[in-house]
């Protein structure tokens, strides 16, 4: 899809030097984008020598690909573990949400009930208030039911998203009604209908919140941080972090473990950008 | 968006019929199926510590949850009256202040030029918005140890050595302030392809009849057809772009923690409300009666804010 306005005068001299302008700076652009992912790859590859040297050179003098191996041997780091860790968080919140949010959001968009206007403004209220303001209490919360430096302690609370839920409604509200009505008739009741009609047909949007809730989960800091207070429970993010304000840093390690903790995300990033854009795009503007 | 929004539910007519068809207790426990487990967990990870936390602002409450001292408003007097609580919203505001305009201007301005591209635009818009994969930590750790490193020489130092400038203590030194530079552009780094590809959806959403009328009435293609119709059918994504900028600067943690905390502790300035609060509560003390008073004042001084602005540019309002 072409910007329309292109059309009329791209042909044009000016067209052209306009064009070639214009992929100048992009070029420029996106090569100042990519340089901090080459920092970390450079850096992970090299010596603590080569990071920290007085004369910086852009490309180190060898490729040291024994840091990944060094990373996971080393005793001292648990990097591993902190891996499982993000790992499990990630997948089962991202799971968890999903169908916990999708399944309000149904019950809002579609079951009639008396008071649903006020669940609704419940779950909407919940919106106003930054996540982040509520990490204390949270936290308080958390650790009365005596789940600090648990997994439970991790994914719980971060199962019950409003913002989620909102989005469902939203999006279940502009759900074709035909499809369900045939299924009604057709005898299955809203359990039905949900599970073997609504689901099906909605993969693309639950693939968006899906991609976007593992995003911000595998990503997220804060609270891993504050419910973490046990190595054996760090995720990646925390275990990082932990390594930048210690002592003494082991630099080349603690880049390649930067580097492995982002590979999942580029992953996903690769095969399934198109429904983190379309997902962005949904969630930013409602917003 | 107001409480009036969510209230006024069309109730399709299909719905009527079969609730009196069949009475409302035949939908109730249908709803609750759906509604409340996710409802449940709401209510005890969202609203149980938030009335939690209301109470216990108003207690004294060092190392524990179940505090039995109360002391009225003085955890609010003393977080009102705190230099360093009142200097943490003054990072915020010096923070938003940097970053909303210059997020807007950059990720308009990558959205205008890749939107126009003929070729390469998937590409383009991916190399942008790669930087969304990477984590706040992970970057800090770049910008940290790699490219503003002050301590030993870094990329940003070795650059401007080859201009005979000296080595430049990024992030340790309080004046003057350079360690702006770092947490800003960290920030502009991992989120301003977000905000592009925002952008890019509201670009595509412009009707082009619109710009043709307008070559039709003569307009020059360039700064005038931009100015007056491109930005002003952005304007529904403009306004969302810096509400959800100036929303996640309030929260501002995970940068300020990773660059500017090290082994020798956390220094004075560069704390943003959050992370003074996450030394309050969580810090040495435990002290969850001052850190849940911070909490309230946020949330309230957040909610007028966001009142102010719904009123300021009609946000909310129905198109």
């Amino acid at each position: 899809m072409d910007g329309p306005h292109a059309v009329g005068y791209a042909r044009s001299a000016r067209g052209r030097i306009g064009a070639v302008a214009r992929y100048s700076a992009l070029v420029v652009a996106a090569l100042l984008f990519l340089l901090p992912f080459y920092l970390l790859v450079r850096n992970g590859l090299a010596t603590d020598a080569e990071i920290t040297a007085p004369n910086w050179t852009f490309f180190p003098t060898t490729l040291h690909w024994g840091n990944i191996g060094e990373l996971f041997a080393d005793p001292s780091v648990p990097m591993a573990h902190a891996l499982l860790n993000s790992v499990l968080v990630s997948v089962l919140q991202t799971i968890g949400q999903v169908v916990l949010s999708s399944m309000a959001g149904y019950g809002l968009a579609r079951i009639p009930f008396r008071y649903s206007n006020w669940v609704l403004a419940a779950i909407v209220a919940t919106l106003m208030i930054p996540a982040a303001v509520t990490f204390v209490p949270t936290f308080v919360v958390v650790s009365s039911l005596g789940w600090v430096s648990t997994l439970r302690g991790l994914i719980v609370p971060g199962l019950f998203s409003g913002f989620t839920a909102f989005l469902f409604r939203q999006y279940f509200l502009s759900f074709p009604k035909e499809l369900e009505e045939a299924a009604r008739v057709d005898g299955l009741g809203h359990w039905g209908a949900y599970w073997r009609i609504v689901v099906p047909n909605s993969t693309g949007f639950i693939a968006a919140i899906g991609v976007i809730t593992f995003l911000g989960s595998w990503n997220a800091f804060l609270w891993p941080l504050v419910i973490g207070q046990d190595s054996s429970s760090w995720t990646v993010q925390v275990a990082l972090s932990s390594f930048l304000t210690a002592q003494t840093i082991n630099l080349h390690e603690l880049f390649v473990a930067a580097a492995v903790s982002i590979l999942p995300l580029l992953l996903v990033f690769v095969f399934l950008q198109r429904y983190l854009v379309q997902g962005v795009a949904e969630s930013g503007i409602k917003g | 968006m107001t409480s009036r929004d969510v209230v006024d539910r069309p109730a399709p007519v299909a719905d009527r019929r079969r609730s009196k068809r069949h009475g409302r207790q035949r939908t109730w426990p249908a709803f609750w199926v759906f509604v409340g487990p996710f409802l449940a967990g709401l209510i005890l990870f969202t609203f149980v510590p938030i009335v939690w936390s209301a109470v216990l602002s108003f207690f004294d409450a060092h190392n524990t949850v179940t505090p039995t001292t109360f002391v009225g408003l003085a955890n609010y007097v003393d977080m009102l009256t705190n230099s360093d609580f009142l200097a943490s919203l003054g990072t915020f505001s010096v923070f938003a202040v940097f970053i909303v305009p210059t997020t807007v201007a950059i990720s308009l301005g990558l959205a205008l030029l890749v939107h126009r591209l003929r070729f390469a635009r998937a590409f383009f818009r991916s190399v942008f918005f790669l930087p969304a994969a990477c984590s706040y930590v992970v970057a800090a750790l770049i910008w940290k140890l790699s490219i503003f490193n002050g301590v030993r020489f870094g990329l940003a130092n070795t650059l401007l050595g080859l201009f005979g400038i000296d080595q430049v203590p990024w992030l340790s030194s309080a004046s003057p302030p350079w360690y702006w530079v770092a947490l800003v552009t960290l920030r502009l780094w991992l989120q301003v392809g977000f905000y592009m590809v925002l952008f890019l959806a509201g670009l595509q959403r412009i009707p082009g009849e619109l710009y043709e009328a307008a070559y039709v009435d003569g307009a020059r293609p360039g700064w005038q057809v931009f100015r007056y119709i491109t930005l002003p059918q952005l304007r529904a994504t403009t306004v969302a772009v810096v509400l959800l900028n100036l929303i996640a600067a309030y929260q501002a943690f995970d940068e300020f923690y990773n660059l500017m905390s090290s082994a020798r502790g956390y220094p004075p300035f560069a704390r943003p409300p959050l992370v003074y609060l996450y030394f309050t509560a969580l810090g040495q003390g435990q002290d969850f009666g001052h850190g849940s008073a911070g909490a309230v004042i946020l949330a309230l001084l957040i909610g007028i804010v966001t009142v102010l602005q719904a009123r300021l540019f009609g946000f909310g309002r129905r198109d």
